[in-house]
Formats: C-alpha cells, sequence, structure tokens
C-alpha cells in the first residue's frame, strides 16, 4: 500500500466523521497552544528580567547594609540584625582594589521638589559623578554632577526629564534654580529619556551631590554602594575585596551584603526556568489526556467499523496495512492538532505582546519543538491498542451479521 | 486448481462443539461454473470461507494452484487472498465512505498496483459492469443491482482465479437477482471460474455442476 493511498484514506475517514475530528483537534490544539503560550509567558519573563539587570550596568556589584541570610536572595527579600551603617568612607576605601574601576555611593529618599509656583514629589538621589558611567545614564542636556570631594558639595542638581518637563514646561530648565526641602540647587543637567528599569524609573528622579543628600536627609547612612568592577572577569575579585575591605573597617563584622549581578541573575534564571518548566509540564499533561482520547474514539471506530476492517482482510489487507491505517489516522489528527495547537499559541503569544510591549513574549525553540512532537508521539501511543485489536479481528466474524 | 481433502471445521459454542464441516473434499477444475446448495446451517459459507482463505480447516489440506496453503501465515494468506480470489457477499459490504469506483479501487491499492494502471483497469471495469454513471456515487445512493455488480467489479480487479459468491442474490428481489447472475455467467463465459453459494434450486439448475450439502458434509456432486 503506498502512502499516498494511506493518507488518502486516512484522509477520508477524517473528513467523514467532522465532529469526531473536531473533538480530537480541539484536544490535541488545546494541549499543544498551552505548552506554547505557557513557555512563551514563562520565556518572556526571564529575558525581561534579564533585560532589565542589563540596563542596570555591567559588572556591577552592589553594597548594602545587613547581613543576607540567605545567599543569593533578592535584595527586596533581605532579614538581617541591625546593621552597622554604610558610610562615605566605606564607599571611598572601596576604591583601594585593584579590581575596582568606580565607586558610587548612594543615599535615597523623597523630597518636595519645587521650581516657582509648581511642585511635586521626587525620589531624591544623593550621589557622586561616578554614577552616570556605573548606572549607564545619558544626559540630555547639560552636565552630570561635577567631580571633586564628595565630603562637600556645591548646590547644584540634575534631573530626569519627566520632572523638568512638570516643573519648567517647555522652558528650558537648565541654569534654573530648584527647591529640595530647604535646600535650593541650579539644574545643570537634564537626563535623557530611559524609562524604567527595575522599578525604579530615572525620569521621575532628581539627584543632588551626595553630602547635600546627607544633610537634605539628616543621615551619614548609605543606602546602598554601587561598584564596577574593572571588567566582567574582575567581578569575583572585586566582590571578594569590597567583603575584606569593609569586613577590616567594621571591626571584622561580615554586617554587609555584596550582590552581583551574574548571581542576581542566575537565582532568576533558575527560578523562573524551574517555573516554566513546571507549567509547561502541567499543560503537557493536558497532551496526555488528549492521548486518552484518541485511544478511546480509536477503540470505538475499531468496533464501529469492524465490518468495514473484516471487509479490508477479505479483499487481502494484511494485519501490518490494518495497523498502518489507523496508525495514518492517528498520525494526521495529531498532525492537524498540532498545527492548530501552534497556531493558536502563537496567536496568544502576539495577543500578549500587544498587551505587554515591554515584556518579549516568546516560546522557547525546544517548546515549539517538543509540545507537537509529544502530540505525535502520545497519537501514536495510544493507538497501538485500537491498532492491535482492528488488525486482530477475524474477517469471517467481522463481517458476519451476528 | 483448488483441491480440498479431508476438510474438517468445528465451531466451540459454549461448551459444546459444533461440527460445521465433516471430511469435505472436493476438486475444482479451471473455468468450472459450481454451486453450492443446501438448507441452511449446512455449512455452506463455513466451506466458501475456507476455500477464500478467510478461514482456516481444523483438519484436512487445502492445495490452491498445488500450493499447499495450510500451513501459511495470516499475512501470507492475505497475500494470495488479494491475487487469486474474489469475493460477492451477500450483504455487498462497502467502505461506505467511499464512491463506487473507490471501492473497486480498494483491493488494488491495498495490492499497492501503481495509479496509472489503476485507471486503466478501473476505467475498464467501470464500462464492462456498466458503471461509468454511477462511478462516483456512494453505495447508499446505488440500488442493489447496482451494488452487487460494484462487489463483482471489485472482486474481478485483481484478476483472480476464482470467484466466490455467497448468496449473491439473497438480498435481491427475483428481477435484479436474474440480472446479477448473468453477469456472473459473463465472467464464467469469458473463462473465470465461479463459486455460487445459494439454496435456491433454479440458480443450481443455471450452474454446470451443483454440489449438495447436509449436515456439514458434501452429500451429491452432479454435473451436467
Ligand atoms: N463463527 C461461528 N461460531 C459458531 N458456530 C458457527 C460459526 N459459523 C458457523 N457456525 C455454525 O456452523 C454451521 C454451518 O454454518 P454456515 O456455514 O453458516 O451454514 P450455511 O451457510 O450453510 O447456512 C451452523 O450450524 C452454524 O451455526
Ligand atoms: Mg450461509
Amino acid at each position: 500500500m503506498r502512502v499516498v493511498d494511506l493518507l488518502n484514506f486516512a484522509w477520508q475517514v477524517v473528513r467523514g466523521s467532522l465532529a469526531r475530528t473536531l473533538l480530537i483537534l480541539l484536544a490535541m490544539g488545546i494541549g499543544v497552544a498551552a505548552v506554547v503560550m505557557v513557555t512563551a509567558l514563562g520565556e518572556g519573563a526571564r529575558l525581561y528580567v534579564a533585560n532589565q539587570f542589563g540596563s542596570l550596568g555591567s559588572n556591577l556589584i552592589i553594597v548594602l547594609p545587613g547581613r543576607s541570610e540567605t545567599a543569593g536572595a533578592m535584595p527586596g527579600v533581605l532579614v538581617g540584625k541591625t546593621p552597622r551603617d554604610l558610610t562615605l568612607e566605606d564607599a571611598l576605601a572601596l576604591k583601594r582594589s585593584h579590581a575596582v574601576r568606580r565607586v558610587a555611593p548612594l543615599i535615597i529618599g523623597a523630597g518636595d521638589v519645587r521650581a516657582g509656583a509648581r511642585s511635586r514629589e521626587s525620589p531624591v538621589l544623593g550621589s557622586t559623578a561616578e554614577l552616570i558611567d556605573i548606572r549607564q545614564m545619558d544626559m540630555a542636556q547639560g552636565s552630570f554632577l561635577p567631580e571633586g570631594d564628595p565630603r562637600h558639595s556645591q548646590p547644584v542638581c540634575v534631573i530626569g526629564a519627566t520632572v523638568a518637563s512638570e516643573l519648567f514646561g517647555t522652558r528650558p530648565a537648565l541654569g534654573e534654580w530648584l527647591r529640595v526641602g530647604d535646600r535650593r540647587f541650579r539644574v545643570i543637567g537634564v537626563l535623557k529619556i530611559q524609562g524604567e528599569s527595575l522599578g525604579s524609573n530615572t525620569d521621575e528622579i532628581v539627584i543632588v551631590p551626595l553630602a547635600a543628600a546627607q544633610a537634605l536627609f539628616n543621615t551619614e547612612a548609605l543606602f546602598r554602594i554601587l561598584v564596577e568592577a574593572k571588567s566582567r572577569d574582575q567581578i569575583a575579585d572585586a566582590k571578594a575585596d569590597v567583603e575584606e575591605i569593609i569586613r577590616l573597617r567594621h571591626e571584622g563584622e561580615r554586617d554587609v551584603t555584596v550582590i552581583t549581578q551574574d548571581a542576581v541573575l542566575a537565582t532568576f534564571d533558575r527560578i523562573l526556568n524551574a517555573l516554566t518548566l513546571t507549567v509547561a509540564s502541567i499543560a503537557a499533561i493536558s497532551l496526555a489526556v488528549a492521548g486518552i482520547l484518541i485511544m478511546n474514539v480509536m477503540l470505538i471506530a475499531v468496533t464501529q467499523r469492524r465490518r468495514e476492517i473484516g471487509l479490508l482482510k477479505a479483499l487481502g489487507a494484511t494485519g501490518r496495512q490494518i495497523r498502518l491505517v489507523f496508525f495514518t489516522e492517528a498520525v494526521l489528527l495529531a498532525s492537524g492538532g498540532a498545527a492548530a495547537g501552534l497556531a493558536v499559541g502563537e496567536l496568544g503569544r502576539s495577543l500578549a505582546v500587544q498587551l505587554y510591549p515591554a515584556i518579549p513574549f516568546q516560546a522557547p525553540w525546544w517548546a515549539l519543538v517538543a509540545a507537537p512532537a509529544i502530540a505525535l508521539i502520545t497519537a501514536v501511543l495510544f493507538t497501538v491498542a485500537p491498532a492491535r485489536r482492528a488488525a486482530m479481528l477475524d474477517p469471517v466474524q467481522a463481517l458476519s451479521r451476528r | 486448481m483448488i483441491r480440498l481433502s479431508g476438510i474438517e471445521r468445528t465451531f466451540l459454542v459454549g461448551s459444546e462443539e459444533v461440527h460445521a464441516l465433516r471430511a469435505v473434499s472436493l476438486e475444482i477444475a479451471r473455468g468450472e461454473y459450481l454451486s453450492i446448495m443446501g438448507p441452511s446451517g449446512s455449512g455452506k459459507s463455513t466451506l466458501l470461507n475456507i476455500v477464500g482463505l478467510l478461514d482456516r480447516p481444523n483438519a484436512g489440506i487445502y492445495e490452491l494452484d498445488e500450493r499447499d496453503v495450510t500451513a501459511l501465515t495470516d499475512d501470507e494468506l492475505a497475500r494470495v487472498r488479494r491475487e487469486k480470489i474474489g469475493f460477492v457477499f451477500q450483504f455487498f459490504h462497502f467502505v461506505p465512505r467511499l464512491t463506487a469506483v473507490q471501492n473497486i479501487e480498494l483491493p488494488m491499492i491495498l495490492a499497492g498496483i501503481d495509479p496509472a494502471e489503476r485507471r486503466q483497469r478501473l476505467a475498464r471495469l467501470l464500462a464492462e459492469y456498466g458503471l461509468e454513471e454511477r462511478a462516483g456515487h456512494r453505495p447508499d445512493q446505488l440500488s442493489g443491482g447496482q451494488c452487487q455488480r460494484v462487489a463483482i467489479a471489485r472482486a474481478m480487479s485483481m484478476g483472480p482465479t476464482v470467484i466466490l459468491a455467497d448468496e449473491p442474490t439473497g438480498n435481491l428481489d427475483r428481477h435484479t437477482g436474474q440480472e446479477v447472475l448473468s453477469v456472473l455467467e459473463k465472467v464464467h463465459h469469458k473463462g473465470g471460474t465461479v463459486v455460487i453459494v445459494t439454496h435456491y434450486p433454479e440458480i443450481g439448475a443455471r450452474s454446470h455442476r451443483r454440489l449438495r450439502m447436509l449436515d456439514g458434509a458434501g452429500v451429491a456432486d452432479e454435473r451436467d
């Protein structure tokens, strides 16, 4: 029996019982589409996080006060005892490491920012000139904070694009004065629009010299220290140096947490991959359910088409040919279901992209291969029993009216 | 060409053995027109199924074209059946979703004959059995007589050694039955071997040889 004839025969069956065919296509399609969409979501989230960290700056090491109990945990979920404060002196000391290129101490607070009659509440960052390079920010106009001794400060500030337009409208902001709390600052630079990056929006911030922020918020304690290693290879060295320098300065206490971007990213990667795999396997179970459905439908078909099978045998069909007829039918249905599922999955993906353009939803290649493959394999496996039963039918019995 | 000797066939019904065939011996030569007659339950169909390799005897030897076929595997039997046997059934038996011409094509498809050759043979068969206008119809759109003509065309598609017809007129009215019978006789006139199972004496009278069966045994074998 030729392949074309087998396909043609199976096609006639598939076309002939439309309701049955649609049911199987639906079951298979839902399974495949579920796998594709779920993995697209997972992969999208993973890529999104990776991009967000990437935009934080390269070779970044973050030092925060307090000891994290679980290594590799996220900054937000730290638990610790009341730690010793991180100070500007700590930050400056870090420059002694040969693996460290730049250091930017950071203080963050909220401030009432006003210019003339307009005002708004903004996050206020106190830092040094090196912040711009570490965070890889770009200037739209003017210049960033001036170099110089961070212990003393000039009354200048750099503002985000949104702040500039809200306080000054279309007027140029450069050279204008604004007030933060009870202090006055002259605008020397406006940041380029950058948008969201890991929850903080640089378009909405005001950056002042560190010493000014210390006075403004009446604290010596740093929120964190951003450190940039000289190269990717030196991140580990820089991290070790940072830990050692701080430990010596803090009387031998390891009371800070040092996070490298790599470690955080790897953790996120692990979590999101595990999540994607778990959910994808749950979705894959729906494929197995579709397989069981195919088996039942085929078993019913063997009973319903008993007479036809008997006839084919009387006309000279071998057992192998009868089995092939059923397998071809199953493969045809599964391929149709898989194709429909891939199409629906792609539709769902592009819909998600429309709704959340920021997240790069994209099913990974292994899911695009595995989902149809599982559909085909389950269909074939679950057809083994019905096909064998059909092939073993006794033609005389099958043809009889009894 | 066909030689049966000492064929036995028993069925187990519950714990009871039913002797459907008892020591049946029969020879059929090429070109014969044979009818198998007898009351219902006398073993006619069982004998025909064994001759057609659809069923196996419990004992005895069956030689087809000088070859012992009693020991062949199921798949080997299927291949021999495909090449040498043409069946015509009382209840027609078609694949209901396929058209008349597609049903006629089935044995050739199973045999893997190439499409060009198939088309040629189909055109010839349709013309020979007057089915050209009905070729694209499905079985449920055909009359009983047309159905049986399609079945005969299908049986002839592989150029078989023998045509086996089990009560081919049993499901037809008298007139249509005559018509189908004359189609089968045409096959015989062209040199084909035809075996018809029937319990109508008139049909038996038209054949050239009658095997009478009773209780699973051949009781008379008469020739004209
Ligand atoms: N598959 C079967 N199982 C049990 N008994 C059967 C089977 N096929 C035939 N028989 C029995 O064998 C005998 C002969 O049957 P059959 O050849 O069909 O007779 P006929 O065709 O002459 O009417 C009958 O008694 C019938 O009941
Ligand atoms: Mg009978």
